[in-house]
Order: structure tokens, then C-alpha cells, then sequence
């Protein structure tokens, strides 16, 4: 039996102290306030290793509370080692109810995908973002791209998509592609694949990035205009499969090269495995999946 | 009650649930200009500091963000209050307080005297938290930009006649600016320097 007394000490709720909460939610705040701009935070150290989602993990612990539903996503798979940890993680120090359903879910913390099922109202989506800043690999000091963020100097962006033109005939860039948030701050998007770019404008849902090891937080609110940069003669355009998914026959999503054996076998599968598993429950198959046992019958 | 029992109650009944909860109304706030949101229903912060403008105070406010108050709540009670349940420095300087409260009834200093951050560092600004007697039946304002679908009409109590010209020239030099919250008893709606803001049929 224990009592408080002999009770070995727990994590504070959302496992963060009182006052990096506080920190994280004022530049939560700021970030809404002004969209596509990367605040600086002071990132904490966090039971796992950088790259693992730390700045996600930082800004779902300051959000989240004992009502939530939260749902975790690593390049759209409930079941994969990033997601499983993560959801481990908040059920553990959150106590929080967790879900593998998109529309269930309150608070969804997202490795590189944006679910496929369209976001709602009072959903918040929460992206683990590697490097925030989108001008880094073109400039590579902080004091300079800030400036060049300051002065709306964007141009370096444009030469760079234009060389992939000049080089490839298109432009060759697949994910994280930058996006003009409300006419100002241009943004990373983290490395979405640029299929999900659209679904970031004007989304119902708020969406949050944090970027743990760059300490950054950026923000995009509800119904907020997200443009992909693109030339008039080259447009964005986002990728096309010429097959629908393997196993639930879905178009129009995005998918995943699966490797089927060493002969040169393969197939396409959704991505987002909770929006496929849903379709094939519903009794859609594709050419290689298998039909639901009940629908068949 | 003494001054000094008065300071010391009135916080979260559970701080870190209470905090979770207020940020999560304010945040929602900030996402959705012109939505109202209700805050602070388990602190009593002594009058005249509003219940959501209190809580407001309790969730983001610590020794890391110093607080301007407005004359009405420069008072001993109030002072004694922030700092006992927060930690946060009062200033009497306007242009460094990271917070300013005002009460009800109260003229709105010139926003200037407040912090706006830096072309680099935008996010260095004050967030205003101001009392009004509702936040409801006052003249009819357009809000539109992010996070507003459309637009939406918001109709504060109690705001200065001159508030629009005042808010133009606050969003002027965008994306620098101040960013406000009001509030009226346990409720608050958020107006960040994103919202554009006119008169109806105007």
C-alpha cells in the first residue's frame, strides 16, 4: 500500500517543469501572433536524443492537458519506433488518453506527414521540425538570415529553385519545400512531402513546429494563407502516383515504395496507415491487399 | 482581511491543471481572433485585477517577464499579489515590461510607451492585457487575417474612441507590434498584431 508520504517522487504533469511551460507557451503565443516567424526558445535537454522530436515533444507538453486525445504520427505511421515512444512517453507522464485516429485525436504530434483526413476545428497539429530555418543551407549564418528574414530578402530562395530548373528542368525539390505564410515570413515546413504543402493553407487546424536542437517555435494559425513558392512558366505542383495504393486501392494520397523481394518486386502503399487501415475496414482493396474478411463475407 | 492574507490567496487550486487550462483558452484565443474563451475559474485575483486577467498573470507570467501595472492596479495588494504567485518583477517603466495589465474604466496609455521588438527579433514585444466591462455591445469592428475565416465582427465595451486609428498605427510596422488581450471577468478574447481591424460598412 503507499500513501503520499512513501510515494517515490512522479514527473510533474507533461513531464516539463512549471516554469519551461510558461517559457514554451509565451513563445507559443508570440508564434501565433506573428505567422511563419521562428521564435527562439530555450529548449530543454529532453529523454531522448536530438532528432528524435524533441522540439514536437516540448511544444505537445506545453500544450497538452488532462483532456486531450493525442495521436503521433512518424512519416504517417502510428506503428513506427519515433511514434510508439513518443505516445509511450505522454501516456506515461501525461497520463493522456492516445489514439491512432485522426479525427479522434486533439493534439497530433507529426514526424514529416500531414494526415490525409482533412484537420478540424479545434485540432492542433504539432510538427518535430530538424532545421527551421529555411534559408540555412543558403546562408549559413544566424545573424544574416535573420536580417534577411527582417528585410523580407527572399531572393536567395528564388535563385536557388531556379537553379533546380536550370539543372534538372523542374524544380527538383520534394520536401520540405518553402512556403510564404500570409504574404511575409517565408517558412520550412519541415520535411513534409510537398504533396502535404497545400493542406497547410488555410487549414481549419492550428499547427505548431518546434525545433528542439535549433530552439526555435514557429507557427501557422487556422485559416491562414500558406503559399509554396513556385515561378508563373514553372508552378508548384505536387507529386503524382501512377498507381493508387497496393493495399487499399486509395488515389490521390500519398504513398510509400515498399520492396517486395530482390527481382525488382515493389509496391505502393499509403503512407498514412491509420487513413488506409480505415479504407480497407470499409472494404476497399487494392491489387495486392487482401479483402476484409467480413466485407467479404 | 489584511493586506498581507489578501496577496497570498487566490492561485490556481491546482497551478499546473489551472495554468494548462488558461493557456489553452488563451492560445485558442490567439488562434482565433474575435473568439471568446473562458479562464481562470478556479483563481481569485484581488479586485481590481479581472479573474482571467489573473490568471493570465499566473500562467505566463514568472521572474523571466517583467510586469507593468496600470495606476489603478499599481496598488500594494495587487503588487503583492503578481509577485508573490508569479515571481515577476513589477517595472514602472512602460517600455520594459514583457506584460501590461490594465483595469476596467481605465485610459489606454499611448502604445508606444510599450515594447513592439526589433526587425530581427519581433516577438521582443509587450502583450497588453486589458480589463473592459464586456466583451460584448460595444461598436461593431471587422476583423479579418489569420486565423479568421472570412471575417468576423467584434463589438468590445469600453474601448478609447480613437481605438482603430490606434490599432492601424500598431500594426503599421508590421510585423512589429504589440499584441492585446482583453478580458472581462473569467472571460478574454485575444487580438494579435496580425488582425486588421475596421469600422462596420467602412
Amino acid at each position: 500500500m503507499s500513501t503520499p508520504e512513501t510515494d517515490l517522487a512522479t514527473y510533474n504533469f507533461a513531464y516539463l517543469d512549471e516554469q519551461t511551460k510558461r517559457m514554451i507557451r509565451r513563445a507559443i503565443l508570440k508564434a501565433i501572433a506573428i505567422p511563419g516567424y521562428q521564435v527562439p526558445f530555450a529548449s530543454r535537454e529532453m529523454p531522448m536524443p536530438y532528432g528524435w522530436g524533441t522540439g514536437g515533444v516540448q511544444v505537445t507538453a506545453a500544450v497538452i492537458g488532462p483532456d486531450d486525445t493525442l495521436k503521433v504520427i512518424d512519416q504517417g505511421a502510428d506503428d513506427t519506433t519515433n511514434a510508439v515512444s513518443i505516445r509511450a512517453f505522454f501516456q506515461k507522464v501525461a497520463n493522456v488518453a492516445v489514439t491512432t485516429k485522426t479525427r479522434e485525436a486533439t493534439v497530433i504530434q507529426t514526424r514529416h506527414r500531414i494526415p490525409e483526413e482533412k484537420l478540424t476545428e479545434g485540432q492542433v497539429l504539432v510538427y518535430q521540425v530538424p532545421i527551421p530555418e529555411p534559408l540555412r543551407f543558403l546562408e549559413p549564418r544566424e545573424t544574416e538570415t535573420r536580417k534577411m528574414h527582417a528585410l523580407e530578402e527572399y531572393g536567395l530562395m528564388h535563385v536557388k529553385l531556379y537553379e533546380d530548373i536550370a539543372r534538372n528542368g523542374h524544380i527538383a525539390t520534394t520536401y520540405a519545400y518553402p512556403v510564404k505564410v500570409e504574404g511575409r515570413y517565408v517558412m520550412d515546413p519541415s520535411p513534409i512531402p510537398k504533396f502535404d504543402n497545400p493542406k497547410m493553407h488555410m487549414s481549419e487546424a492550428l499547427q505548431l513546429f518546434g525545433a528542439g536542437r535549433e530552439k526555435r517555435i514557429y507557427a501557422i494559425p487556422p485559416h491562414t494563407k500558406v503559399v509554396s513558392l513556385d515561378f508563373e512558366d514553372h508552378p508548384f505542383e505536387v507529386q503524382k502516383f501512377a498507381k493508387p495504393c497496393a493495399l487499399c486501392g486509395a488515389h490521390g494520397v500519398y504513398l510509400d515504395e515498399v520492396i517486395l523481394d530482390d527481382k525488382g518486386g515493389r509496391m505502393f502503399v499509403c503512407s498514412d496507415t491509420d487513413f488506409c487501415e480505415e479504407r480497407r475496414e470499409a472494404g476497399h482493396v487494392g491489387e495486392l491487399g487482401v479483402a476484409n474478411k467480413e466485407a467479404a463475407e | 482581511m489584511s493586506l498581507h492574507t489578501e496577496a497570498l490567496e487566490g492561485g490556481f487550486a491546482s497551478p499546473v491543471l489551472g495554468a494548462q487550462a488558461t493557456f489553452r483558452a488563451l492560445m485558442d484565443a490567439m488562434a482565433r481572433p474575435g473568439t471568446t474563451r473562458t479562464a481562470g475559474s478556479n483563481a481569485a485575483p484581488p479586485h481590481p485585477l479581472g479573474v482571467a486577467q489573473g490568471a493570465v498573470a499566473l500562467t505566463l507570467a514568472d521572474h523571466d517577464t517583467p510586469v507593468w501595472l496600470s495606476p489603478a492596479l499599481a496598488n500594494a495588494t495587487t503588487k503583492g499579489w503578481i509577485g508573490f504567485h508569479t515571481g515577476a518583477e513589477i517595472v514602472s517603466s512602460s517600455a520594459h515590461a514583457r506584460f501590461a495589465f490594465l483595469a476596467a474604466g481605465e485610459p489606454i496609455p499611448d502604445f508606444h510607451g510599450f515594447a513592439a521588438g526589433s526587425q530581427d527579433y519581433p516577438d521582443r514585444s509587450a502583450t497588453l492585457v486589458i480589463e473592459l466591462p464586456a466583451l460584448t455591445g460595444g461598436p461593431t469592428f471587422v476583423a479579418r487575417g489569420p486565423g479568421i475565416k472570412d471575417s468576423t465582427q467584434i463589438t468590445l465595451q469600453g474601448t478609447p474612441a480613437d481605438f482603430l486609428r490606434r490599432w492601424a498605427a500598431n500594426r503599421a510596422f508590421s510585423p512589429l507590434g504589440l499584441d492585446i488581450v482583453f478580458t472581462a471577468g473569467s472571460e478574454l478574447m485575444a487580438l494579435p498584431r496580425s488582425t486588421d481591424l475596421q469600422a462596420l460598412g467602412g
